[in-house]
């Protein structure tokens, strides 16, 4: 029994560790990072979690589907989904965060539950239950051969995209006054308003950049995932939802981290379980995510305790 | 007058469940359904309620508890002759068992009871955001085992063969008694004590209440409560896994919130509300004669409305339909009820 169990230990780490199973991770990583910091961004300024993020990469996805089932050039593709993104997100702001930006965090996400399930429902009965295939971008999951390793190309692709888009973002957040208008509304949004800062204007800001990035991640979770259904992107949410917290939501850098790491690790099990317990990776991942919030509830990237008021 | 105004926030849920009873036993067979589904609907969202309502603390694993409970009541009810042909893994205390109606009740709730505290033990230390992913994460790994293991019952088939005995008379009967024991247990002790956490937890603190004890108490409870309500379900409808997981969490929360989360009126009003408005979009969506007129929507379309109907409530009165409070009498209670809240 302690041999069976040895070997496949020793098995199981012999895949981890196997560079294709590495490079596939670190791939997955890199998209969830970008979502995560979609999220992380809109919930530092508004302190809301926004559940409708995946809705947003699905209308993006069938954008896609949408051009490429018209036989439009990759470009076009592509500015569609950024304009149907940025669109959704701002009807959305607009709409729905807007009006409930005092309100308690429990009936923004409820609220954000029901745009979800909206966007969810239009694109059912629009596109059906079997949705589309976007086909014009699967050039990119061919693989190429670097120093023994098959990557595929989109792998390449998604880390060096992700890396440009944190990057850019930083320039933005650090060099610009829009940048530091969105930085001051985190730490402390009345007071940040009382010196001038426009609360409509960063909080726009903030759902436009975090739209731009879901349309980013369409574009790449669509090369991967060619069929576009009305579920698209749902299971990636969640896991990116939880990887944030997990990461810690007090800071934009740790729920990056957060949901990088989520999808790091959920890529690693994926190539390290045996076939037969893959079916419950999901179980796996969840709980690590117990696991983690029990020992580091306020995330695993902050330091310090949080704020807990004290008698 | 306290004892009065306490028995009429007893009397006005408890009143509503028997009125929408009575009604759906008026009304023609076809449209029976809807009534126990609403009904069913107001088991599980008051039983979410006395967790979320009385602790201010968001939860999106209660339906797992349900989900135990209608495989508890489900596995444990199909006669056993049927068991080896939908269920062929069972274990073999599960396979060579079968109870009836109201044991299997019993033992949904038992079940989802025993779960809900096994899991609080751990989670009730937490709070906030971790505590509201950590409960997401025990509904994503119960449905994840529900979904595959198959000793434990059908997996990813539709369940077969369970007694239909939920109709609209057990269906009532379950509310109002879900809806007794949420509201026997807001007025006791221990309720009083946990919604004092909720107002004030440093106050509550100070004065020497446990959260973690309380909050345990009431998950627990919540829980029995959530697995009852699985039981009723399963043996109204058969149903596979993907019944119980996403939609039906967010549609109860929805339910929940809408009607105001910190009252168990709220819960009730929230729930029939809710079911009302699916109910006759459904009609709609097969054509349905309103004034002369014909009303007919494309299929598919009622979740749209009803999804854009929750967010504009939540806009419009973000503190629910009962803005929260209870059912009081206008001049029982110091401050008028609203008007729109039925």
């Amino acid at each position: 029994m302690t041999g069976v169990l040895a070997s496949g230990l020793t098995n199981f780490v012999g895949d981890a560790l196997d560079k294709q199973v590495q490079i596939d991770a670190v791939g997955l990583g890199a998209i969830f990072a970008l979502m995560a910091v979609g999220i992380g961004l809109v919930f530092g300024v508004m302190r809301l979690i926004n559940f409708a993020y995946g809705q947003l990469v699905m209308a993006g996805a069938f954008a896609l589907a949408f051009a490429s089932d018209h036989d439009w050039p990759v470009g076009i593709g592509i500015a569609l989904c950024f304009a149907v993104v940025l669109a959704l997100s701002l009807a959305m702001e607009r709409v729905v965060f807007r009006p409930l930006r005092s309100q308690s965090a429990a009936v923004m996400l409820i609220a954000t539950f029901a745009v979800a399930f909206l966007l969810q429902s239009i694109a059912l009965l629009w596109f059906g239950p079997l949705g589309k295939t976007a086909t014009s971008l699967v050039e990119l999951n061919r693989p190429i051969s670097v120093g023994g390793v098959e990557i595929r190309k989109i792998t390449i692709v998604a880390i060096v995209v992700a890396a440009v888009c944190l990057a850019l973002l930083v320039l933005l957040l650090d060099r610009t006054s829009i940048g530091l208008h969105m930085r001051a509304a985190a730490m402390d949004f009345p007071t940040a308003r009382l010196l001038g800062v426009r609360a409509n204007l960063v909080s726009t800001v903030a759902v436009l950049i975090a739209g731009a990035l879901a349309a980013v991640v369409a574009v790449m979770l669509t090369v991967q995932y060619p069929t576009v259904t009305p579920t698209f992107a749902l299971q990636e949410t969640i896991l990116v939802l939880a990887g944030v917290v997990v990461g810690g939501m007090t800071r934009l850098l740790s729920a990056t981290l957060g949901g990088f790491l989520i999808g790091y690790v959920s890529g690693l099990l994926g190539g390290a379980l045996p076939s037969s317990q893959s079916q419950y990776l999901p179980s796996f991942l969840f709980g690590l995510v117990i696991l983690v919030l029990l020992v580091r509830p306020d995330g695993l990237f902050t330091r310090g305790r949080g704020l807990v008021e004290r008698v | 007058m306290r004892t009065r105004r306490a028995a009429v926030e007893l009397v006005a849920p408890a009143a509503l469940v028997v009125a929408t009873g009575l009604v759906g036993a008026v009304v023609s067979q076809t449209s029976e359904i809807y009534f126990v589904t609403a009904l069913i609907s107001v088991s599980t969202v008051v039983a979410i309620y006395v967790f979320v309502g009385n602790s201010g603390v968001l939860s999106f694993g209660h339906i797992s508890f349900f989900a135990v409970g209608v495989w508890a009541a489900g596995v444990l009810s199909v006669p056993k002759e049927e068991k080896p042909a939908t269920m062929p893994y069972l274990f073999d205390f599960l396979a060579s068992t079968t109870v009836g109606n109201v044991p299997s009740l019993l033992i949904a709730a038992a079940v989802g009871g025993v779960f809900a505290l096994a899991v609080g033990l751990p989670l009730m230390r937490l709070s906030g955001l971790a505590a509201g992913i950590a409960t997401f994460a025990v509904l994503g790994i119960t449905n994840n085992i529900l979904r595959y293991y198959e000793k434990i019952g059908p997996g990813l088939n539709t369940f077969s063969s369970v007694p239909e005995t939920t109709g609209l008379l057990q269906a009532t009967i379950g509310a109002v008694l879900v809806v007794t024991a949420a509201f026997a247990y807001q007025r006791s002790r221990l309720g009083r004590q946990l919604r004092a956490t909720r107002e004030d937890p440093a106050a509550a603190r100070a004065v020497g209440v446990s959260i973690y004890r309380q909050r345990l108490a009431s998950f627990a409870l919540s829980g029995f409560l959530a697995g009852f309500a699985g039981g009723l379900y399963i043996h109204f409808i058969p149903i596979n896994v993907d019944a119980v997981y996403l939609d039906l969490t967010f549609i109860t929360l929805a339910m929940l919130v809408i009607g105001g989360a910190t009252s168990l009126w709220g819960a009730v009003v929230g729930a029939l509300f809710v079911s009302g408005l699916d109910s006759v979009l459904g009609e709609t969506e097969d054509g349905m004669t309103v004034l002369g007129r014909t009303i007919d929507l494309p299929s598919g379309s009622r979740i749209v409305v009803v999804s854009a109907v929750m967010a504009l409530v939540l806009i419009v009165r973000p503190s629910g339909l009962t803005g929260g409070r209870e059912f009081s009498l206008p001049s029982l209670g110091r401050r008028a009820r609203p008007a729109e809240a039925k």
